[in-house]
């Protein structure tokens, strides 16, 4: 038998049984949709409609509706992907590296996490897919196809090339990992279901028996995706990292970027687990399972990842200086002070001095203050990135090249195209899927909830 | 009687009393047909005597078949079938290849195994599963004994060791 320690605080609270595991989740997918639920879809479904227009306007006339010029031919489009893919990051880091650390508190937010990080990257996605200027040709030019079909083979020395393998696979073993946990609460849905919804989630839940035999397998089957996905998590952002870190533009050519953006990633990636489940656990009344002890260790995550991006922004500034390479320096000088100051200023504000105030109980207990900070986070880590990639390039080797980025109104709706797909995806999972993951929360009931039930 | 069609189901309650009432019921001579339980049943594996698992295995050979294939496929494309100078590194720069190789490794790995555990659990959208009590998704274990398989032992003493194990109820069910 398992021992848990009685000091621990319950991570399930208010004496739920079996059974009320069961309904608490399942009562929000057999429910009909609610008017609340209808406006916060359409809504989605409006912002997206709008974004549309920007993502046909640049299928149709080319990329040049987009604000990029000369000097600066990366600017929003790398900055908004980054941003997506670092947010995807939480998702399979809480549903596999904490599943091999055994922290058992992830159950009752991994569902939910990983139908972020799914929906995240396919946001992100979105960004190469439109630079391509012609997506439907995009195959040629993203996937090793046989010679005849294009001019040459794919270049295996580019990190975009990289990248594309390490997305989709990201992409992929996750969406398996999710969709492999989702299969016993199907079958729930469907035991408890009638008619046209026991069918759909019948063939949703893949037959499941819930036998001993199963379950044993199913158990394996977590355990090595877990570990397939903890290295997959980290490989990701790693090489969207090498996209800047392998070329020779001052500001982008350094080895610290790797774990840097790694940890930027899962910084991110929490704060909007937290700005997502905040949300959540209130609508649905989930108080009892997302605790606010399941809120102080996310935010305890925050903190640390949230040191090591702040250490790794002054690491790198002393690096510039120390290398005693002008361009280097410059590059480093022109971010802070240059006339992209005030991206620099929110930049180090947002992601190295918010997150320093969850060192207070207080403030990293309180669902407010935590909710707040989530989204300033996140407002840091979109700073990060632009400060990266538009201040390198803007102030490149010719000074008469010299230039600024402004966004056009079609950047502005792609981006908002991404948000409202985010937000649609994200509104049809919490409605028809089980927002919390039913089976491994009861798995750790029996030993950690607040009252061995029965 | 037939085998695989009339079960006798002890219905259980709590993991812990599941487990001590697998080894009394399989200690007193009669074959567990199998257990149905909500979620994983810590160490029921060992109760009910299973074997490991051996999908790890199927996930390594499938990595090592991602492995394999990338750096096949890399080394003939760069080196061999179209050289090209690129970035004045060797045609076959093996570093470089290493990140698209560990992608196809994982790749591979997963997608393998999971292939495995479909088809060895039998999970397709079309499968009807044999559903000995609804409960057994939401909140009760049930243990299946399989009565043709246990004719040496009589009905009634099944049902009296599943009741003396814990079992809340005692219950039959058939199948076509």
């Amino acid at each position: 038998m398992q021992v848990t320690s009685s000091v621990r605080d319950p991570l399930v609270t208010g004496g739920k049984t079996y059974h009320d595991v069961t309904n608490d989740v399942s009562r929000h997918v057999e429910a009909k949709p609610n008017i609340r639920w209808f406006l916060a879809f359409l809504t989605s479904v409006g912002v997206l409609a709008i974004g549309s227009i920007a993502v046909v306007a640049t299928v149709w006339e080319g990329i040049g509706m987009w604000g990029l010029n000369k000097t600066v031919g990366w600017a929003w489009d790398i900055t908004n992907f980054v941003w997506w893919v670092g947010i995807g990051h939480a998702g399979t880091l809480i549903s596999a590296v904490l599943l091999l650390f055994r922290q058992k508190w992830r159950t009752s937010i991994n569902r939910a996490a990983e139908a972020m990080t799914i929906f995240a990257v396919i946001c992100a996605a979105m960004f190469p897919v439109l630079h391509m200027g012609r997506p439907w040709l995009g195959a040629y030019w993203a996937l090793p196809l046989p010679n005849v079909f294009g001019s040459l083979w794919v270049n295996f020395n580019s990190p975009l090339l990289w990248d594309v393998f390490a997305i989709s696979t990201y992409f992929s073993v996750s969406l398996v990992f999710w969709y492999i946990g989702l299969i016993p609460d199907f079958a729930t849905i469907r035991d408890r279901a009638t008619g046209l919804r026991k069918i759909i989630y019948g063939a949703l839940s893949f037959g499941w028996d819930g036998a001993a035999k199963s379950w044993s397998r199913y158990e394996s089957v977590s355990l090595i995706l877990a570990g397939l996905a903890t290295p997959l998590v980290l490989s990701v952002h790693t090489i969207v990292s090498f996209d800047f870190a392998t070329s020779v533009i001052p500001g982008w050519h350094t080895t610290i970027f790797p774990p840097y953006f790694v940890a930027g990633a899962i910084f991110s990636g929490f704060a909007m687990v937290l700005t997502l489940m905040i949300v959540t656990r209130k609508v649905y009344k989930l108080e009892d399972y997302i605790t606010i002890g399941h809120i102080e260790l996310m935010n305890i995550v925050i903190i640390i990842t949230g040191s090591i991006v702040g250490i790794a922004y002054i690491t790198e500034f002393f690096i510039a200086w120390y290398s005693g390479v002008e361009a280097e320096q410059y590059a480093f000088i022109n971010r802070a002070t240059g006339p992209y100051w005030w991206a620099y200023a929110s930049m180090m504000t947002c992601n190295v001095i918010s997150p320093q105030l969850f060192w207070f109980k207080k403030i990293r207990t309180s669902i407010v203050a935590t909710f707040a900070l989530s989204i300033v986070v996140n407002i840091g880590m979109w700073f990060e990135r632009f400060v990266i990639i538009v201040t390198s390039l803007h102030r490149d080797y010719l000074p008469s090249s010299w230039a600024m980025f402004y966004p056009s109104i079609t950047d502005v709706g792609v981006y908002l195209f991404t948000f409202g797909l985010f937000f649609t995806l994200f509104f049809l999972f919490a409605k028809f899927f089980p927002v919390i993951n039913m089976a491994e929360v009861k798995a750790v009931l029996k030993s950690s909830s607040d009252k061995v039930n029965k | 009687m037939e085998r695989d069609t009339h079960f006798v189901t002890g219905v259980y309650e709590d993991e812990d009393v599941l487990l001590q009432a697998i080894t009394q019921v399989r200690s007193s001579g009669i074959k567990i047909h199998e257990v149905y339980s909500p979620y994983p049943v810590h160490g029921i594996d060992d109760y009910l005597g299973y074997k490991r698992s051996r999908l790890p295995i199927a996930a390594f050979l499938f990595g090592l078949l991602g492995t394999t294939l990338a750096l096949t496929m890399q080394f003939y494309m760069m080196k061999f079938d179209w050289p090209m100078i690129i970035g004045g590194k060797d045609y076959g720069a093996f570093p470089d290849f290493i990140p698209v190789t560990f992608e196809l490794t994982v790749l591979l790995a997963s997608f393998g195994m999971v292939g495995v555990f479909m088809v060895s659990t039998n999970l397709k959208p079309w499968a009807q599963p044999r559903i000995f009590d609804l409960r057994i998704t939401d909140d009760k274990h049930v243990m299946a004994i399989d009565i043709a398989n246990n004719s040496a032992v009589e009905l009634a003493k099944i049902e009296e060791i599943l009741k003396s194990s814990g079992a809340s109820e005692v219950n039959k069910k058939s199948f076509e």
